[in-house]
């Protein structure tokens, strides 16, 4: 069974984001970018279960320039077999995106597609399940814990009222939480060895997406800064300070 | 424990900064055929340097002829210089000492400067290896270093391995280049064990910190550089302000204090607040707004202060030896000619044997040579510090002595006797308000479950000696808050040391500044550590 598993380039989570002056998104100038966390977490996942014997190959794929080939090549060197890299320098919303996977899908078979539950830059959460929905195949999103066994996977789904166990015919699409598992580190070595594995660059041309963005994006602002509050000596003087404001 | 895995190089440079980066593309280009790589702490290369920056092209030049055609990012040419001394509400115009004239130098990130020269040693097929750091040396059988060992990751603070654990792996090099910059922890181990500061002053230092802006537009006049002297400090400790305008609104701004100052109270980061709320100063930042900020200590020995550079199986380059020059204010230049000097040394004899002689007869340390009496003459204070700059610029550097360098830790004075002077120091309006707030825009992240990287040696001195003689000054001159006294309940006479290892910058200031070195930085988990944004 092969595993695709989606990795997206984002600005990494240590990096304090702020907005352009002119409001036209965010500044990365010189911003560390990383693997989405959630991604790397799915990629561990794939690569367990390979190592598990449940899996013969793990597939890794972004969408983006060239520059997401870092990200790539990092994800050969935690262990992934291969990687393919779909060329554009368009932004793509999770419509897009799910419809870029549904080619891959189509061209790879695999009995199992691992994406991250959503990425930290944009927070979506779409993209796996419209994948499922376009694919016409099942879907178990925000895994904690994650059983394969021959054509059938169980998992445990964190959800509002706790965790939830269901059963899925694979081919599916799984989506990770923070819980499924904790990344491994990548060993040196292994960075050498991830420089002469495959790396396929498919212009996103190729696969003829309907890239009709249904959002458009008119500006960006940063949340508005809390004014200073004020000390008071007694709850009388809180009441006659909310009073005086309207509040009560 | 078992045996660790191995890779083989010709050559292991510890440390991508400008004089690591500069000495692996030298040796590319020389020998193609030469195995190199770099082993890199921060996450990314240029996240944990920070320098002014203004710098002299010429070695660049020579490095990268056409690098002018390809700039790297936040590459301005400097086109004004003003010199000032401020007092509490004044700023006076002084003539720009010679060695303080940048015509034809431009302002630069450091931190850009390296992330554009990493890519251009791959593609020479130097193997840079960013997020591991270099924890130990790897001895060889006759006692020479023969490489480094990577720091183990997925260790807990109690020291067993988490389930995340990974052995480090060692390289092995016949020669290791050691390009930490200031006070590298390698380094330091190898001066040591080598004694090769016996024939030397010892290393002397200044803490850095600095800001980088977005202003209000219109403030910004890209390409100026600005210094001063004087207020916040006092007239015997050295030190003194930047301003560099670059494009885009945006300003970087620092403040350097000479470690050997003496006053046990005294708090380099406030510093450094008093002199971005001049009122001259001020204006410049009002309503702007901070995008990134960090610390960093820088060498200030110069000549007499420089170790032996060569020891059996290893080089030091750049700050890691010392070769910044203070009068100039300026390391980068030197750095890189170090690292170039080292890898055409290498191309021309088998190994690094020679290379301290072939130094100390380059122009490199002749333009220390030159300077040398100009930093310590400020010993005596800030005015006999000019004139004796003066003399020195006039004569060239040919006076017949050479002043003596004196170990920071030991200028510290202890409270009993000593009267601190009187700072004039002002309300402050600008952020940050405080260093945990400033920390905040160094985004410097430790895992928080991994043994503390601060070690300290002798802990009892802390509280029975260091509080009563000292006033616990790791908690003053520590400009990320990481050091902290506190006791478990309110009124409780039991007082502990508290360590915030996660607030770390890697400045190094406490292992030079305490004044019982008993303080030790190792590295922390490799990629642990501020991840600055083009300082």
């Amino acid at each position: 069974m092969k595993i695709l598993v989606g990795i997206k380039r984002v600005v990494d989570f240590n990096v304090r984001v702020r907005v352009k002056p002119d409001g036209s998104g965010v500044d990365l100038d010189g911003a560390k970018m990383s693997i989405n966390p959630f991604d790397e977490i799915a990629l561990e996942e794939a690569l367990r279960l390979r190592e598990a014997g449940k899996a013969t190959e793990v597939i890794v794929v972004s969408i983006g320039t060239t520059a997401c080939q870092q990200q790539l090549r990092t994800g050969l060197a935690m262990g992934a077999d291969r990687a393919i890299q779909v060329d554009t320098e368009e932004k793509l919303q999770p419509l897009a995106a799910a419809r870029t996977f549904l080619a891959l899908v189509e061209k790879e078979q695999p009995g199992l597609v691992i994406l991250g539950k959503q990425a930290i830059d944009d927070d979506n959460s779409q993209t796996g399940q419209m994948l499922a929905a376009l694919w016409d195949r099942p879907q178990a999103t925000f895994a904690s814990e994650v059983v394969v066994d021959d054509q059938v996977a169980r998992v445990t789904r964190e959800v509002d009222a706790g965790l939830e166990t269901i059963e899925i015919d694979l081919p599916a699409v799984i989506t990770s939480d923070l819980r499924l598992n904790e990344p491994r580190f990548v060993k040196l070595p292994d960075i050498m060895k991830a420089k002469r594995k495959p790396l396929e660059v498919i212009p996103l041309t190729d696969l003829a997406i309907a890239n009709d963005n249904k959002l458009t994006i008119d500006h960006y602002a940063p949340p508005a800064t809390r004014e200073k509050g004020i000390m008071v000596d007694s709850a009388e003087a809180l009441v006659a300070e909310l009073k005086n404001r309207g509040l009560l | 424990m078992s045996e660790r895995e191995v890779m083989e190089y010709d050559v292991v440079v510890v440390g991508a900064g400008p004089a690591g980066l500069a000495c692996a593309i030298r040796l590319k280009q020389l020998d193609a055929d030469r195995s190199v790589c770099i082993i890199e702490k921060a996450a990314e290369i240029g996240a944990q340097i920070l320098s002014g920056a203004v710098i002299e092209p010429q070695p660049l030049d020579d490095l990268l002829p056409g690098w002018r055609e390809n700039k790297p990012p936040h590459c301005i040419p400097v086109s004004k210089d003003s010199f000032r001394l401020l007092s509490k509400s004044s700023a006076k115009k002084l003539p720009t000492p010679p060695q303080g004239n940048n015509h034809g130098n431009f302002i630069i990130s450091l931190g850009a400067l390296c992330a554009w020269l990493a890519p251009q040693a791959e593609a020479l097929g130097v193997d840079i290896f960013p997020g591991y750091a270099a924890s130990g040396i790897h001895y060889t059988e006759d006692d020479s270093v023969g490489g480094v060992i990577i720091g183990d990751m997925g260790i807990a603070a109690d020291g067993s391995q988490k389930p995340s654990y990974m052995e480090g792996i060692e390289i092995h090099a016949p020669l290791t280049i050691l390009s930490e910059g200031c006070r590298g922890h390698l380094s330091k181990q190898l001066i040591k064990k080598f004694n090769l500061d016996s024939d030397s002053d010892p290393q002397t230092y200044g803490i850095g910190i600095k800001e980088l802006w977005q202003v209000k537009p219109g403030k910004s006049q890209p390409g100026q550089v600005e210094h001063s002297i004087g207020w916040p400090l006092d007239k015997n400790t050295y030190g003194g302000s930047f301003i560099y305008h670059l494009e885009n609104d945006r300003i970087a701004v620092g403040f350097v204090t000479g470690l050997d100052y003496s006053d046990p109270s005294f708090q380099p980061w406030e510093a450094f607040q008093q002199f971005k709320n001049h009122p001259q100063i001020k204006p410049l930042f009002e309503a702007g707004e901070i995008l990134s900020s960090g610390a960093r200590a820088l060498v200030e020995g110069g000549y007499q202060s420089l170790p032996t550079t060569e020891m059996p199986g290893a080089l030091l380059i750049g700050d890691a030896a010392g070769t910044l020059n203070v009068p100039k204010i300026k390391g980068v230049h030197q750095a890189m000619r170090g690292g170039m000097l080292a890898a055409e040394h290498l191309s021309e004899h088998a190994d690094g044997k020679g290379y301290d002689k072939a130094l100390r007869a380059s122009p490199l340390v002749a333009e220390l040579k030159k300077v040398r009496n100009i930093r310590p003459g400020f010993h005596r204070g800030l005015w006999f510090g000019l004139i004796n700059a003066a003399w020195e610029t006039i004569t060239a550097g040919y006076s017949p002595w050479t002043l003596k360098n004196h170990a920071d830790h030991s200028a510290m004075q202890k409270l009993d006797n000593y009267q601190s002077p009187e700072r004039h120091w002002i309300p402050r309006e600008l952020p940050p308000r405080d260093r945990l707030a400033s920390v905040y825009f160094a985004t410097t992240a430790h895992d928080e479950d991994q043994p503390v990287h601060l070690q300290i040696t002798e802990p009892d001195i802390c509280i029975s000696r260091c509080t009563q003689e000292y006033g616990n000054p790791c908690t003053r001159f520590c400009p990320a808050n990481v050091y902290e006294i506190i006791s478990e309940e309110k009124d409780d006479k039991n007082q502990r040391l508290q360590i915030n290892a996660a607030n770390c910058v890697h400045c190094k200031t406490c292992d030079i500044k305490d004044p019982y070195q008993i303080i030790n930085w190792v590295t922390p988990e490799g990629g642990s550590g501020p991840n600055y944004q083009n300082l």
